[in-house]
Protein backbone atom coordinates (compact mmCIF):
# COMPACT_ATOMS: atom_id res chain seq x y z
CA UNK A 1 0.00 0.00 0.00
CA UNK A 2 2.52 2.49 -1.18
CA UNK A 3 1.62 6.15 -1.65
CA UNK A 4 4.51 8.09 -3.11
CA UNK A 5 4.72 11.87 -2.74
CA UNK A 6 5.21 12.65 -6.43
CA UNK A 7 2.37 10.33 -7.47
CA UNK A 8 0.08 11.85 -4.83
CA UNK A 9 0.94 15.33 -6.11
CA UNK A 10 0.09 14.36 -9.70
CA UNK A 11 -3.20 12.79 -8.60
CA UNK A 12 -4.10 15.87 -6.52
CA UNK A 13 -3.29 18.13 -9.47
CA UNK A 14 -5.55 16.09 -11.74
CA UNK A 15 -8.34 16.02 -9.14
CA UNK A 16 -8.12 19.77 -8.56
CA UNK A 17 -8.41 20.84 -12.21
CA UNK A 18 -11.11 18.23 -12.84
CA UNK A 19 -13.24 19.59 -9.98
CA UNK A 20 -12.55 23.11 -11.26
CA UNK A 21 -13.99 22.05 -14.63
CA UNK A 22 -17.05 20.44 -13.03
CA UNK A 23 -17.91 23.04 -10.40
CA UNK A 24 -16.13 26.11 -11.80
CA UNK A 25 -17.95 25.87 -15.11
CA UNK A 26 -21.28 25.93 -13.32
CA UNK A 27 -20.29 28.71 -10.91
CA UNK A 28 -18.93 30.99 -13.64
CA UNK A 29 -21.63 30.38 -16.24
CA UNK A 30 -24.26 30.91 -13.53
CA UNK A 31 -22.91 34.26 -12.37
CA UNK A 32 -22.44 35.51 -15.92
CA UNK A 33 -25.60 34.97 -17.93
CA UNK A 34 -24.47 33.69 -21.31
CA UNK A 35 -25.75 35.34 -24.51
CA UNK A 36 -28.59 33.59 -26.43
CA UNK A 37 -26.14 31.97 -28.86
CA UNK A 38 -24.18 30.36 -26.01
CA UNK A 39 -27.40 29.18 -24.37
CA UNK A 40 -28.54 27.59 -27.64
CA UNK A 41 -25.11 25.98 -27.93
CA UNK A 42 -25.43 24.45 -24.47
CA UNK A 43 -28.64 22.75 -25.55
CA UNK A 44 -26.80 21.21 -28.51
CA UNK A 45 -23.65 20.21 -26.61
CA UNK A 46 -24.70 16.82 -25.19
CA UNK A 47 -25.82 15.24 -28.46
CA UNK A 48 -22.86 16.63 -30.41
CA UNK A 49 -20.40 15.56 -27.68
CA UNK A 50 -21.49 11.92 -27.81
CA UNK A 51 -21.64 11.87 -31.62
CA UNK A 52 -18.10 13.31 -31.77
CA UNK A 53 -17.00 10.71 -29.21
CA UNK A 54 -18.50 7.77 -31.11
CA UNK A 55 -17.75 8.75 -34.73
CA UNK A 56 -13.98 7.97 -34.93
CA UNK A 57 -14.15 4.52 -33.24
CA UNK A 58 -17.23 3.63 -35.32
CA UNK A 59 -15.43 4.52 -38.54
CA UNK A 60 -12.31 2.62 -37.48
CA UNK A 61 -14.40 -0.38 -36.43
CA UNK A 62 -15.81 -0.80 -39.98
CA UNK A 63 -18.71 -3.19 -40.67
CA UNK A 64 -18.75 -5.04 -37.30
CA UNK A 65 -18.91 -1.72 -35.40
CA UNK A 66 -21.66 -0.38 -37.69
CA UNK A 67 -23.73 -3.53 -37.17
CA UNK A 68 -23.10 -3.18 -33.44
CA UNK A 69 -24.27 0.45 -33.53
CA UNK A 70 -27.39 -0.56 -35.49
CA UNK A 71 -28.17 -3.25 -32.91
CA UNK A 72 -27.77 -0.72 -30.07
CA UNK A 73 -30.11 1.82 -31.72
CA UNK A 74 -32.78 -0.77 -32.56
CA UNK A 75 -32.80 -2.32 -29.10
CA UNK A 76 -32.82 1.09 -27.44
CA UNK A 77 -35.71 2.26 -29.68
CA UNK A 78 -37.88 -0.75 -28.96
CA UNK A 79 -36.93 -1.75 -25.42
CA UNK A 80 -35.66 1.55 -23.94
CA UNK A 81 -33.13 -0.41 -21.89
CA UNK A 82 -29.51 0.76 -22.00
CA UNK A 83 -28.09 -2.43 -20.45
CA UNK A 84 -29.77 -4.71 -23.00
CA UNK A 85 -28.78 -2.31 -25.79
CA UNK A 86 -25.10 -2.41 -24.75
CA UNK A 87 -25.11 -6.22 -24.57
CA UNK A 88 -26.83 -6.44 -27.96
CA UNK A 89 -24.19 -4.12 -29.44
CA UNK A 90 -21.25 -6.10 -28.03
CA UNK A 91 -22.88 -9.38 -29.12
CA UNK A 92 -23.44 -8.03 -32.65
CA UNK A 93 -19.81 -6.88 -32.94
CA UNK A 94 -18.61 -10.23 -31.62
CA UNK A 95 -20.82 -12.17 -34.06
CA UNK A 96 -19.85 -9.98 -37.00
CA UNK A 97 -16.12 -10.27 -36.25
CA UNK A 98 -16.48 -14.05 -35.98
CA UNK A 99 -18.59 -14.33 -39.15
CA UNK A 100 -16.26 -12.11 -41.16
CA UNK A 101 -13.26 -14.02 -39.88
CA UNK B 1 -40.29 22.16 -20.22
CA UNK B 2 -41.44 23.57 -16.91
CA UNK B 3 -38.31 25.29 -15.62
CA UNK B 4 -40.20 27.30 -13.03
CA UNK B 5 -41.82 24.24 -11.50
CA UNK B 6 -40.66 23.34 -8.00
CA UNK B 7 -37.38 21.43 -7.96
CA UNK B 8 -36.87 18.92 -5.16
CA UNK B 9 -33.97 16.79 -3.91
CA UNK B 10 -35.19 13.59 -2.32
CA UNK B 11 -33.68 10.29 -1.21
CA UNK B 12 -36.13 8.67 -3.60
CA UNK B 13 -34.65 10.67 -6.49
CA UNK B 14 -31.09 9.69 -5.50
CA UNK B 15 -32.05 6.01 -5.35
CA UNK B 16 -33.88 6.21 -8.68
CA UNK B 17 -30.76 7.77 -10.25
CA UNK B 18 -28.55 5.07 -8.73
CA UNK B 19 -30.85 2.39 -10.19
CA UNK B 20 -30.77 4.12 -13.58
CA UNK B 21 -26.96 3.95 -13.48
CA UNK B 22 -26.90 0.14 -13.09
CA UNK B 23 -27.19 -0.72 -16.82
CA UNK B 24 -24.30 1.65 -17.53
CA UNK B 25 -22.02 -0.34 -15.24
CA UNK B 26 -21.58 -2.83 -18.10
CA UNK B 27 -20.15 -0.03 -20.23
CA UNK B 28 -17.62 0.87 -17.52
CA UNK B 29 -16.26 -2.64 -16.96
CA UNK B 30 -13.85 -2.88 -19.92
CA UNK B 31 -12.79 0.78 -19.58
CA UNK B 32 -12.21 0.44 -15.84
CA UNK B 33 -10.28 -2.79 -16.28
CA UNK B 34 -8.07 -1.17 -18.92
CA UNK B 35 -7.31 1.78 -16.63
CA UNK B 36 -6.49 -0.58 -13.76
CA UNK B 37 -4.22 -2.73 -15.92
CA UNK B 38 -2.48 0.33 -17.38
CA UNK B 39 -1.94 1.88 -13.94
CA UNK B 40 -0.44 -1.41 -12.75
CA UNK B 41 1.83 -1.55 -15.80
CA UNK B 42 2.96 2.04 -15.15
CA UNK B 43 4.00 1.10 -11.62
CA UNK B 44 1.19 2.75 -9.64
CA UNK B 45 0.29 0.95 -6.41
CA UNK B 46 -3.24 -0.32 -5.72
CA UNK B 47 -3.80 2.54 -3.27
CA UNK B 48 -2.59 5.17 -5.75
CA UNK B 49 -4.71 3.70 -8.55
CA UNK B 50 -7.90 3.57 -6.47
CA UNK B 51 -7.25 7.04 -5.02
CA UNK B 52 -6.89 8.48 -8.52
CA UNK B 53 -10.13 6.88 -9.68
CA UNK B 54 -11.96 8.01 -6.56
CA UNK B 55 -11.00 11.69 -6.59
CA UNK B 56 -10.37 12.35 -10.30
CA UNK B 57 -13.23 10.11 -11.52
CA UNK B 58 -12.81 10.83 -15.22
CA UNK B 59 -11.96 7.87 -17.46
CA UNK B 60 -10.68 9.64 -20.56
CA UNK B 61 -8.49 11.99 -18.49
CA UNK B 62 -7.07 9.12 -16.44
CA UNK B 63 -6.37 7.12 -19.60
CA UNK B 64 -4.56 10.03 -21.23
CA UNK B 65 -2.55 10.86 -18.09
CA UNK B 66 -1.54 7.21 -17.64
CA UNK B 67 -0.51 6.94 -21.29
CA UNK B 68 2.06 9.70 -20.74
CA UNK B 69 2.99 8.61 -17.19
CA UNK B 70 6.70 8.63 -16.31
CA UNK B 71 8.86 7.97 -13.28
CA UNK B 72 8.96 10.27 -11.28
CA UNK B 73 5.28 11.12 -11.74
CA UNK B 74 4.62 13.83 -14.37
CA UNK B 75 2.80 16.28 -12.07
CA UNK B 76 2.45 19.13 -14.59
CA UNK B 77 1.73 16.97 -17.67
CA UNK B 78 -0.89 14.89 -15.86
CA UNK B 79 -2.58 18.03 -14.52
CA UNK B 80 -2.67 19.67 -17.96
CA UNK B 81 -3.96 16.45 -19.55
CA UNK B 82 -6.78 16.24 -17.01
CA UNK B 83 -7.71 19.88 -17.59
CA UNK B 84 -7.78 19.65 -21.39
CA UNK B 85 -9.84 16.46 -21.43
CA UNK B 86 -12.26 17.61 -18.73
CA UNK B 87 -12.91 21.18 -19.85
CA UNK B 88 -15.84 19.64 -21.76
CA UNK B 89 -17.54 19.22 -18.37
CA UNK B 90 -17.66 22.98 -17.72
CA UNK B 91 -20.86 23.59 -19.75
CA UNK B 92 -22.54 20.49 -18.30
CA UNK B 93 -23.12 22.03 -14.89
CA UNK B 94 -24.47 25.16 -16.55
CA UNK B 95 -26.85 23.10 -18.68
CA UNK B 96 -28.15 21.45 -15.51
CA UNK B 97 -28.73 24.88 -13.92
CA UNK B 98 -32.56 24.50 -13.80
CA UNK B 99 -31.94 21.80 -11.17
CA UNK B 100 -28.64 22.91 -9.63
CA UNK B 101 -29.76 26.51 -9.02
CA UNK B 102 -32.22 25.22 -6.43
CA UNK B 103 -29.56 23.34 -4.44
CA UNK B 104 -27.27 24.58 -1.66
CA UNK B 105 -24.23 23.30 0.24
CA UNK B 106 -23.13 19.69 -0.12
CA UNK B 107 -26.10 18.84 -2.31
CA UNK B 108 -24.89 21.34 -4.92
CA UNK B 109 -21.10 20.89 -4.65
CA UNK B 110 -21.37 17.14 -4.06
CA UNK B 111 -23.59 16.66 -7.11
CA UNK B 112 -21.10 18.68 -9.18
CA UNK B 113 -18.25 16.46 -7.91
CA UNK B 114 -19.97 13.38 -9.37
CA UNK B 115 -20.87 14.95 -12.71
CA UNK B 116 -19.73 12.77 -15.65
CA UNK B 117 -20.76 12.31 -19.28
CA UNK B 118 -23.24 9.55 -18.51
CA UNK B 119 -24.86 11.19 -15.50
CA UNK B 120 -25.16 14.42 -17.47
CA UNK B 121 -26.76 12.59 -20.41
CA UNK B 122 -29.26 10.76 -18.20
CA UNK B 123 -29.88 13.93 -16.16
CA UNK B 124 -30.58 16.10 -19.19
CA UNK B 125 -32.88 13.41 -20.62
CA UNK B 126 -34.74 13.26 -17.28
CA UNK B 127 -34.92 17.05 -17.15
CA UNK B 128 -36.32 17.23 -20.69
CA UNK B 129 -38.88 14.57 -19.78
CA UNK B 130 -40.11 16.92 -17.05
CA UNK B 131 -38.24 15.42 -14.09
CA UNK B 132 -37.98 17.74 -11.10
CA UNK B 133 -36.02 15.69 -8.58
CA UNK B 134 -32.41 16.93 -8.68
CA UNK B 135 -31.37 13.98 -6.48
CA UNK B 136 -31.54 11.88 -9.64
CA UNK B 137 -28.35 13.50 -10.98
CA UNK B 138 -26.38 12.76 -7.79
CA UNK B 139 -27.78 9.20 -7.76
CA UNK B 140 -26.55 8.44 -11.27
CA UNK B 141 -23.15 10.07 -10.64
CA UNK B 142 -22.59 8.34 -7.28
CA UNK B 143 -23.76 4.97 -8.63
CA UNK B 144 -21.31 5.19 -11.52
CA UNK B 145 -18.58 6.33 -9.13
CA UNK B 146 -18.89 3.11 -7.13
CA UNK B 147 -18.76 1.03 -10.33
CA UNK B 148 -15.77 3.01 -11.59
CA UNK B 149 -13.65 2.65 -8.44
CA UNK B 150 -14.48 -1.06 -8.18
CA UNK B 151 -13.72 -1.80 -11.86
CA UNK B 152 -10.40 0.04 -11.79
CA UNK B 153 -9.45 -1.68 -8.52
CA UNK B 154 -10.29 -5.10 -9.98
CA UNK B 155 -8.33 -4.23 -13.14
CA UNK B 156 -5.29 -3.37 -11.05
CA UNK B 157 -5.59 -6.55 -8.97
CA UNK B 158 -6.15 -8.62 -12.10
CA UNK B 159 -2.83 -7.43 -13.45
CA UNK B 160 -1.61 -9.94 -15.93
CA UNK B 161 -4.47 -12.35 -15.14
CA UNK B 162 -7.11 -10.39 -17.04
CA UNK B 163 -5.80 -9.91 -20.53
CA UNK B 164 -8.28 -8.41 -22.96
CA UNK B 165 -6.45 -7.87 -26.25
CA UNK B 166 -6.92 -4.57 -28.12
CA UNK B 167 -9.81 -4.72 -30.58
CA UNK B 168 -11.75 -7.20 -28.44
CA UNK B 169 -15.55 -6.81 -28.87
CA UNK B 170 -15.83 -5.97 -25.13
CA UNK B 171 -14.25 -2.58 -25.87
CA UNK B 172 -17.31 -1.77 -27.97
CA UNK B 173 -19.28 -1.55 -24.70
CA UNK B 174 -18.24 2.05 -23.96
CA UNK B 175 -19.17 3.23 -27.47
CA UNK B 176 -22.42 1.26 -27.24
CA UNK B 177 -23.22 3.03 -23.97
CA UNK B 178 -22.87 6.45 -25.62
CA UNK B 179 -24.92 5.40 -28.67
CA UNK B 180 -27.77 4.14 -26.52
CA UNK B 181 -27.70 7.44 -24.61
CA UNK B 182 -27.91 9.33 -27.91
CA UNK B 183 -31.24 7.70 -28.82
CA UNK B 184 -33.38 9.54 -26.23
CA UNK B 185 -31.41 12.78 -26.86
CA UNK B 186 -32.59 12.87 -30.50
CA UNK B 187 -35.11 15.72 -30.89
CA UNK B 188 -35.83 15.13 -34.57
CA UNK B 189 -34.03 15.79 -37.88
CA UNK B 190 -34.93 19.50 -38.05
CA UNK B 191 -33.12 20.25 -34.79
CA UNK B 192 -30.39 17.62 -34.53
CA UNK B 193 -29.53 16.12 -37.93
CA UNK B 194 -27.17 18.79 -39.30
CA UNK B 195 -25.38 19.48 -35.96
CA UNK B 196 -24.84 15.77 -35.29
CA UNK B 197 -23.54 15.08 -38.82
CA UNK B 198 -21.13 18.02 -38.58
CA UNK B 199 -19.99 16.99 -35.09
CA UNK B 200 -19.20 13.48 -36.38
CA UNK B 201 -17.48 14.63 -39.58
CA UNK B 202 -15.31 17.23 -37.83
CA UNK B 203 -14.31 14.71 -35.13
CA UNK B 204 -13.40 12.13 -37.78
CA UNK B 205 -11.43 14.68 -39.85
CA UNK B 206 -9.51 15.93 -36.82
CA UNK B 207 -8.85 12.32 -35.83
CA UNK B 208 -7.62 11.52 -39.36
CA UNK B 209 -5.41 14.62 -39.30
CA UNK B 210 -3.64 13.05 -36.35
CA UNK B 211 -4.62 15.71 -33.80
CA UNK B 212 -3.94 14.60 -30.19
CA UNK B 213 -6.60 12.89 -28.09
CA UNK B 214 -9.09 15.41 -26.72
CA UNK B 215 -8.96 17.77 -29.73
CA UNK B 216 -11.09 15.76 -32.23
CA UNK B 217 -13.75 15.41 -29.53
CA UNK B 218 -13.70 19.10 -28.61
CA UNK B 219 -13.60 20.37 -32.20
CA UNK B 220 -16.45 18.08 -33.31
CA UNK B 221 -18.56 18.98 -30.29
CA UNK B 222 -18.17 22.72 -30.66
CA UNK B 223 -18.54 22.72 -34.45
CA UNK B 224 -21.82 20.77 -34.22
CA UNK B 225 -23.17 22.77 -31.28
CA UNK B 226 -22.28 26.08 -32.95
CA UNK B 227 -24.13 25.05 -36.11
CA UNK B 228 -27.10 23.92 -34.01
CA UNK B 229 -27.20 27.25 -32.17
CA UNK B 230 -26.90 29.21 -35.40
CA UNK B 231 -29.72 27.27 -37.06
CA UNK B 232 -31.86 27.71 -33.95
CA UNK B 233 -31.33 31.46 -33.69
CA UNK B 234 -32.18 32.09 -37.32
CA UNK B 235 -35.55 30.52 -36.72
CA UNK B 236 -35.13 27.03 -38.05
CA UNK B 237 -35.26 24.01 -35.79
CA UNK B 238 -37.28 25.27 -32.86
CA UNK B 239 -36.43 23.31 -29.69
CA UNK B 240 -39.08 22.03 -27.38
Amino acid sequence: MELRGDVLLAILGMALVTYACRAGGYAVLRAVRPPPFAEAMLRHLPGCLFVAYCAPPLLAGALPAWLGALAVVLVQLFLRNIGVAICAGVAAVWAAQWALG
Amino acid sequence: MSERARISFTRHGVLRGARASLPLWIGMVPFGLVIGLLADAKGLSFLETVLMSAIVYAGAAQLLALELWTDPAPVVAATIAAFVVNIRMAPMGAAMAPWLDKLRGWKLWGTLATLVDHSFALGIAEQRAGGRDAGYLLGVGAGLWVAWVVCVGVGHLGGSLVQVPPGHPLFFASVAAFISILVPLWRGPRVDLAPWVVAGLVAISAHRAGLPVPLPLLMGTFAGASLGAWLELRGRGVPR
